[in-house]
């Protein structure tokens, strides 16, 4: 594997084979010195166009956590102020030679172009509306913990803006690839208006799933993508999707919460289901560095590519 | 193809027992001893020299496992994957490690569990135990306990096969040559 860009891109053994080796890292995490010297030698630069704190963060961690070198290139103060194109700024990064770039960037596809003009390992950190493959991966890995190795019929409901989130593609694709039944839980308008194709059902009302579920997957509404009328009010939708202490008390009690982050407590998720007993919100942060350390691992480290 | 038998399993229990005697006379004892196999074949046999140690010594000598796939010179050269978790239950500082594998063969799997072990801690001293030496050392390292010193062909293939680790009945320790398939180390 030269390129992580889609999980559309892995079938069910590759996905296994990143979550297996994930394992390890977290391992390794776990250490006095959680660091090894795998990737010694190597760079790995991020590159976003789009704000982010915990995906950055989480991938810079990793690759030091791998002894890699790390470059960070944060738009607002680039020459991409002055005007420069996605292809020369590329280029400009790749002449100080490095082995990989994590990109991310507001239109979808951004980051299978870069993969065409560079000979580095490209990264997709969340493309436009397209995909996350890393998020979908730790996802994944956290629930695959809880639930053993195959995530065979799993009831997931992935609550929120669908229509607008790249979370909840990739994550559905990589759930299902695991075997999990995933429903998108939304308004009509906050529903993609195709999904031909996409292994999903789908459901207008909250509280007619919630006691069949095995996740609630809660989704943050993204207000900057909003752009068009399409919630009347936010304090309706959330009083329709909003994932209280009292809906959470009508799901089974081993249903797990989950949330990629960043989370509006109160009306979207409330605080006691974030921090209560069922949730995995803050181990899905933790087990983001693995995870991002088995994907650099597999680009660059392990030479799965090499033979 | 087969060449010869090296060890058959009561070859290979003696072995295992001469070693753990060893190991013990060395160190004047068992305390402070931990045994730490490499993966694959390492902490199976570490277990089965524990288990001989207890059954002389009375002494439970803690086992480890240690992984040493992220500590390789050939990363990037060919597939390296990571064969099994790192789990040491005690902490070494202070402690006698002996590192433990099946076949001492160039010397860089041992170098990088020197550099993996250091990171757990900063053992008093590290031994080094093996099944089998076939020679072709490129590093100046050297075992401490040897099964047996077995002169090979580069391109010849020693096979350790392990009732815990292979999936057959019966221990062995083959000698292959070259144009045979598969195997391994």
């Amino acid at each position: 594997m030269k390129h992580l860009l889609s999980i559309e891109d892995l079938d069910r053994a590759a996905v296994e084979a990143l979550l297996d080796q994930s394992d390890a890292f977290l391992d390794v995490l776990a250490r006095d010195i959680p660091k090894v010297p795998a990737l010694r030698g190597k760079t790995v630069v991020s590159l976003f166009y789009e704000e982010s704190t915990r995906t950055r963060l989480s991938f810079e961690t990793a690759a030091k956590r791998l002894s890699a070198d790390t470059m960070s290139f944060a738009v607002g103060s680039s020459s991409v102020k002055k005007g420069e194109s996605l292809l020369d700024t590329v280029k400009t990064i790749e002449a100080m030679g490095i082995d990989a770039m994590v990109v991310r960037h507001h239109a979808a596809g951004a980051p299978h172009r870069v993969a065409q003009w560079i000979d580095a390992s490209v990264i997709n950190a969340g493309d436009g509306r397209h995909e996350h493959p890393t998020q979908a991966l730790l996802d994944a890995f956290t629930l695959r913990r809880h639930r053993g190795p195959s995530l065979d019929g799993c009831r997931v409901a992935i609550i929120g803006d669908i229509r607008n989130s790249r979370v909840a593609r990739s994550t559905m694709l990589c759930f299902t690839r695991l075997g999990a039944r995933v429903t998108f839980v939304a308004p009509p308008t906050l529903i993609p208006e195709r999904l031909d194709g996409w292994p999903v059902t789908v459901a207008h009302d909250l509280d007619d799933v919630l006691g069949e579920i095995d996740v609630a997957y809660v989704l943050r509404v993204q207000e900057e993508r909003l752009g068009q009328a399409l919630l009347p009010t936010l304090r309706e939708y959330y009083a329709r999707y909003g994932l209280t202490a009292e809906r959470a008390a009508r799901m089974k009690p081993d249903t797990f919460v989950m949330h990629p982050g960043p989370m509006i407590r109160g009306p979207e998720i409330a605080t006691e289901v974030v921090d209560g007993p069922r949730s995995l919100v803050r181990e899905q942060v933790t087990n983001g560095v693995a995870v991002r350390m088995a994907v650099l691992w597999s680009l660059i480290g392990s030479g799965g590519h090499v033979a | 193809m087969f060449r010869t038998r090296v060890f058959d399993a009561s070859d290979l229990r003696r072995a295992h027992t001469r070693i753990a005697h060893e190991i013990v006379e060395r160190n004047h004892g068992a305390q402070d001893l931990v045994l730490i196999g490499l993966h694959t074949r390492g902490p199976a046999i570490a277990r089965r020299l524990a288990a001989a140690i207890a059954s002389f010594e009375e002494v439970d000598v803690p086992v480890g496992s240690l992984d040493v796939a992220f500590y390789r010179d050939d990363i990037g050269l060919r597939n390296v994957q990571p064969l099994g978790p790192t789990e040491v239950p005690v902490d070494v500082t202070g402690r006698v490690v002996v590192l433990v594998d099946d076949v001492l063969f160039t010397g860089r799997t041992i170098r990088a569990a020197l550099d993996a072990v250091t990171e757990l801690g900063r053992p008093r001293a590290m031994q080094l135990a093996v099944l089998v030496d076939r020679g072709h050392r490129e590093l100046p390292i050297r075992a401490d306990f040897v099964g047996k010193n077995l002169p090979t062909g580069v391109g010849e293939d020693v096979r350790v096969r392990l009732s815990e680790t292979d999936d057959v009945a019966e221990d062995a320790i083959e000698l292959w040559a070259p144009d045979a398939s598969g195997g391994s180390e």
